[in-house]
């Protein structure tokens, strides 16, 4: 049988959602038997592979870069899964938005913040421009299902994975779906 | 003590109750031990009626009623399980979360929570709509207490024990529709309120991390809504109760 081609990916998030998926342990080992990885900000793989059975994306859409690369997965995967409850919801990443306008925010944190050199980071092709608003993924591309928690809990994460490997959807219901 | 009220029969999800003339659908459920899900009512205080997550169905009425503020009636058959309410009572969370900010794993309430209980109860897994996120303010000027308007789901538990179990009336709702809001003092900071005796009441039956004491950090808020029940009943019977007995 074919191994199933499982890829995880990082947009606007702090990596915990990833942190807490390295904390499976030992069972990363049998995941590595049954599917392959085949993109993951863990892995040193530059572009997204085409023909992705499921993603698992941490992160919301906060920048022109995850915009982008939420708009690549989601024409190369059979099914996304919104990993975590930045991509979730926006969460923390999300926080800005009650703030109104990105350049001002960016005004306060790099030029009033006294610590600071007083300078906006500007670097085109590199560092990339906020969007106006930080979006949930599911604002931005379809999602097949979510899996909640900052960061979801490990056995979350596993139990979502052995679904999906069975062909089915991660449980919805009862714990498995608590935010925070 | 006996129960002499009278009674008529109303039957939940097709099983048939006793329930007594004069009480709601909410109370009567309770005591038969069916599950209706609320937020905004508390047992004790007056009956707001305003979040309709209890919702229920009664036969042959295309109507849904909330079920804290619907009287029991003769022969009344009651459906509190549906897929019509079950998809209104998770639209209805999706609004709530939608409306204010609500970030659960930077909460104070993160884990102690009604709405989030109440979330995970009605299978809210993500919000379908566009999320609302107002600027609000957080109030931390009283020196026990902070009131975080970004969590707050204006159930007005808060409004309503402090001027019918306290009777400080410290807290109103100002402006209506998206700009409604629970002020208190009259729109001055609660750490001013000449008014406010400390009591902590409204603190302790808040659902959601609206309300907590000063200095607690993420997941370390715990309510007490229970507290007013006790308060209230003492208060009927004209008993007090020895601190001992309080759990
Ligand atoms: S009030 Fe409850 S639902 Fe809202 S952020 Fe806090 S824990 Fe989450
Ligand atoms: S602490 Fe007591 S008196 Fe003060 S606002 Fe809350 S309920 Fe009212
Ligand atoms: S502060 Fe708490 S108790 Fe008061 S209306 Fe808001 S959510 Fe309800
Ligand atoms: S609990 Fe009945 S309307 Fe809120």
């Amino acid at each position: 049988m074919k191994q199933a081609r499982i890829a995880t990916a990082w947009l606007g998030g702090c990596s915990g959602c990833h942190m807490s998926f390295l904390d499976m342990d030992e069972w990363l080992f049998e995941l590595a038997e049954i599917a392959d990885v085949v993109y993951s900000p863990i892995a040193d793989i530059k572009d997204f592979p085409t023909d992705v059975d499921a993603t698992l994306v941490e992160g919301a859409v906060a920048n022109e870069d995850n915009l982008e690369l939420a708009l690549d997965i989601r024409a190369k995967s059979r099914l996304v899964l919104s990993f975590g409850d930045c991509a979730v919801s926006g969460n923390v990443t999300a926080m800005r938005n009650p703030l109104g306008d990105p350049q001002q925010i960016l005004e306060r944190v790099y030029v009033e913040a006294p610590d600071r050199d007083g300078r906006i980071p500007e670097a085109p092709g590199i560092v990339p421009p906020l969007l106006p608003k930080v979006l949930a993924l599911h604002k931005v591309i379809r999602v097949d299902a979510f899996i909640p928690g900052c960061p979801p809990p490990a056995d979350r994460i596993q139990a979502a994975l052995e679904a999906l490997l069975e062909g089915s959807l991660p449980p919805n219901r009862g714990e498995a779906i608590r935010w925070g | 003590m006996r129960e002499t009220r009278p009674t008529v029969h109303v039957s939940f999800d097709g099983v048939e109750h006793e329930a007594f003339v004069g009480e709601s659908v909410l109370e009567c459920a309770r005591r038969c031990g069916v599950t209706i899900p609320s937020l905004c009512f508390l047992e004790g205080l007056t009956v707001w009626g305003g979040c309709r997550i209890c919702v229920v169905e009664v036969a042959e009425d295309h109507r849904l009623r909330p079920a804290c503020a619907t009287q029991v009636a003769a022969d009344m058959e009651i459906k509190t399980e549906t897929p019509r309410l079950r998809a209104y009572r998770k639209s209805i969370l999706e609004l709530l979360f939608a409306e204010g900010n609500h970030v659960c794993a930077v909460c104070v309430s993160n884990g102690n929570c009604e709405l989030q209980d109440m979330a995970v109860f009605c299978g809210m897994d993500h919000v379908r709509y566009d999320s609302q996120a107002p600027p609000r303010e957080v109030d931390s000027s009283h020196p026990k207490y902070v009131f975080d308007q970004n969590r707050c789901i204006l159930c007005t538990r808060c409004v309503r024990v402090c001027d019918e179990i306290e009777g400080a009336h410290v807290w109103d709702i100002s402006h209506r529709g998206e700009h409604a809001e629970v002020i208190t003092e009259l729109n001055r900071p609660w750490g001013e309120s000449l008014s406010c005796t400390w009591c902590g009441k409204c603190v302790a039956v808040c659902p959601t991390g609206a309300l907590s004491y000063q200095g607690r950090a993420i997941g370390e808020m715990e309510h007490d809504p229970a507290m007013i029940k006790r308060l209230a009943v003492a208060r009927n019977r004209g008993e007090w109760l020895d601190p001992g007995v309080m759990t």
